[in-house]
């Protein structure tokens, strides 16, 4: 089976099919990153440049562990701020680094629809989206499911609880898309200023208490809470109330199947959006999802800028 | 000078005329209106037979940028573009730079306008002082320097106490007090309409209720008053319920649409089309069903473009920081020509929301084909086929979401004060 697409910009593009060959396909270069020596030649000679935009510690690492452990020049370029800003055009600079014969951008930018913006603009350059404003964080979604998977064994059937500030949230987007995609139910809870409207419409199950969102949940997914807001707060009273009421705790936690497993993109905000008896419980996958994002992305790299003549 | 357009289809909606008829324009001026004028004398003869003959159109709301932003549009291609179109006044908008608050700024636009431009240029001045929200521009000597209303344009004017007085203020001089109506706190950035297309996207979004709300203070204001208020650019259906119960109180409010807000929705966003983002921004299916029942029912009274030209450096940047606005003058006739065709209004309806209802809405003394008037005529090819091509666009600027689409009708000829300012080759 072939991979279609030139670009990865968002879950919402991807079929079943595509979804599952890029599983498949991380799980078969999962083995790689056990090994003593992690590193395998597939990507030799390709240049992978990771642009970021926004700060990534997490993200970035993990696309150029990627990249490394299949023999590709990985470069990274941490700008600031958009082209208006900056003084140069993201079109200019993206177009810059093409015209050194990069084969893959992987760019982060706090503006939705930047990545679509480069796809368009690019001719031989491949795009994958690290994460656009509010829209979507495919790679993260993809590494999501797939530990999901690895849990489950499947994820059609299952029901998964999202829960945080979901209007702000490219993680809960890509993630809606591509569960929906794979026939899981998909719920998503938070104080109703984090919900914006039309969610029921895009397939989800809309809940403002959590209580409701866990019970019986397969999965739960926690959404990092962003602690500082420029010019005040009307998204929520304070941290020490959401945590109250939207917080994943010890509690609340048995409320969903005894299986069920806690999931988190992080960085985490302890005491925040999930106890840290939650977080580094038993029911807690979490550093498995960053293992699994290495994974992911060795995959998607592969997808796009493999399968040339020395395969 | 004798000029006579024969044979044409003359449509007046101001003297309810639908008739063919002959024209004669005598100096510049329209002197006769009859069955077969006999060509015997003419220094020009023009053959419409089968064209309309219309009053030339007049657009409301226009950006010309001119001054200051010339490298966007200025008033000579802005009115060149306005020719193309069919239309022989524009109503301008203040958002220059320096912003037009004065009787010098005033007078260079109707200026330029009437020596080097295709097109009258009546401007619309600021209602308070640099734009600032705060003191009230000098209204009275402004209207006798030309100007025909006053509006902060694209900044909302916050305080009610100042749009209350300018309302006052100006209607001591008849003047309109023009409302570009979106609360900006409720607003709260939003970038496109706030609904299931800009959760998709993950753009913030720009809710009904800041276009509803600031349209119901002021028209609270205007019922208080007794002003004349003229609301921009409608776009949702509030607004229109809003309007069509207060005109049916008696308060003195007439507004317009944009044929984009009555030809395109939310989704032409996808993509993170920057030609497609817009203030207000495109809405969804049924308020786009609203703005064709208020242009049915004479809720709305005017069909005006909000002609934004920006240049590509404003437009191609990411959405979120991309600039406001489309050109329209070269589309609005096609486009409202849509709405006969759809059986929404019928041709005069048409051509009066282009022509005499515009023009009375801010008193601007053209619209009309009475003996007398100034010969501003648009003779329009309603079947001409011809598709959007920004290459050949009169307007400096090329931002529309109209590029490569079809569109049918267009002005073949017109003439401003007897004269031509656009003839379709």
């Amino acid at each position: 089976m072939t991979f279609a697409h030139k670009h990865i910009i968002g879950t919402q593009q991807l079929s079943k099919e595509d979804i599952e060959l890029i599983l498949e396909t991380a799980e078969s270069f999962k083995e790689i990153n056990q090994r003593e020596i992690k590193k395998v030649p597939t990507l030799r000679g390709k240049t992978i440049i990771n642009l970021f935009y926004e700060n990534s510690t997490r993200t970035r690492t993990s696309f150029e562990l990627a990249g490394k452990r299949m023999s590709a020049d990985t470069i990274n370029i941490s700008a600031s701020g958009s082209s208006v800003t900056k003084g140069e055009t993201l079109e200019d600079t993206a177009k810059n680094i093409e015209a050194m014969d990069a084969d893959v951008i992987v760019m982060r930018h706090s503006c939705s629809g930047a990545p679509d913006y480069l796809a368009q603009r690019l001719t031989t350059c491949s795009v994958i989206n690290a994460g656009d404003g509010f829209h979507e964080h495919p790679s993260q979604a993809l590494l999501d499911l797939m530990t999901i998977k690895e849990h489950k064994g499947s994820i059609a059937g299952l029901t998964v609880a999202i829960i945080g500030d979901i209007a702000r949230s490219r993680v809960a987007r890509s993630n809606l898309y591509a569960l929906k995609t794979m026939g899981a139910t998909v719920r998503l809870a938070g104080p109703p200023t984090m919900l914006p409207p039309g969610l029921k419409e895009m397939g989800a199950e809309v809940y403002t208490d959590i209580n409701e969102a866990i019970k019986d949940a397969d999965v739960i997914i926690m959404l990092r809470i962003q602690m500082e807001r420029e010019g005040g707060n009307t998204l929520m009273p304070t941290l020490r109330e959401y945590a109250q009421f939207f917080a994943l705790n010890t509690e609340n936690v048995k409320l969903a199947k005894p299986d069920a497993i806690v999931m988190h993109p992080g960085p985490l905000n302890r005491g925040v959006e999930i106890s840290s008896y939650v977080a580094d419980g038993e029911q807690n996958v979490i550093l498995e999802q960053v293992e699994n994002g290495v994974a992911v992305r060795m995959a998607l790299l592969y997808l796009l800028a493999g399968g040339t003549e020395e395969e | 000078m004798k000029i006579l357009i024969k044979n044409g289809r003359v449509i007046d909606p101001s003297q309810e005329i639908d008739a063919n008829l002959d024209i004669l324009i005598e100096d510049g001026c329209i002197t006769q209106l009859d069955n077969d004028i006999d060509p015997l004398g003419m220094d020009e003869v023009i053959d419409a037979n089968g064209l309309l003959v219309t009053p030339g159109l007049i657009d409301i709301h226009v950006h010309l940028r001119d001054p200051g932003y010339e490298y966007k549009e200025d008033i000579v291609t802005g009115t060149r573009s306005a020719a193309a179109g069919g239309f022989t006044s524009l109503a301008c908008m203040p958002n220059t730079n320096p912003v037009n608050d004065n009787k010098a700024l005033t007078a260079y636009m109707i200026n330029k306008g009437r020596i080097e431009g295709s097109a009258n240029v009546y401007p619309i001045c600021t209602i308070t002082k640099s734009q600032k929200g705060k003191s009230l521009v000098e209204m009275g000597d402004l209207k006798q320097a030309g100007c025909v209303g006053f509006s902060d344009d694209g900044l909302n004017v916050d305080c009610g106490e100042v749009v209350r007085r300018a309302m006052e203020y100006a209607s001591g001089f008849d003047m309109p007090i023009i409302a570009h109506a979106e609360d900006d706190a409720i607003k709260a950035g939003g970038v496109m309409n706030e609904g299931r297309v800009s959760t998709e996207l993950g753009l913030t979004g720009n809710t009904w209720v800041a276009e509803a709300a600031t349209i119901s203070r002021d028209l609270l204001l205007a019922e208080l008053t007794g002003a004349r208020l003229h609301v921009c650019h409608i776009s949702t259906r509030r607004a229109v319920e809003l309007i069509r119960e207060a005109k049916k109180k008696g308060v003195r409010v007439t507004c317009e649409v944009t044929p984009h807000h009555f030809t395109l929705t939310e989704e032409a966003v996808r993509g993170y089309d920057v030609n497609a983002k817009m203030g207000p921004p495109l809405r969804t299916d049924d308020d786009v069903a609203a703005m064709k029942e208020g242009l049915a029912d004479g809720t709305i009274d005017a069909i005006a473009t909000d002609h934004a030209p920006h240049h590509i450096d404003d437009k191609n940047v990411e959405f979120n920081v991309a600039a406001n606005g489309l050109v329209g003058m070269e589309t609005a006739l096609p486009l409202t020509l849509r709405l006969v065709e759809e059986k929404i209004l019928t041709l005069n309806q048409a051509i009066h929301c282009l022509t005499a209802k515009p023009a009375q809405a801010l008193n601007i003394p053209r619209g009309t084909l009475n003996i007398g008037s100034p010969a501003d005529i648009a003779i329009i090819d309603p079947e001409l086929k011809w598709t959007v091509d920004t290459t050949k666009m009169y307007s400096k600027a090329h931002n529309t979401p109209f590029q490569g689409c079809e569109m049918t009708g267009a002005a073949m000829l017109t003439l401003r004060d007897g004269k031509t300012t656009f003839e379709r080759k």
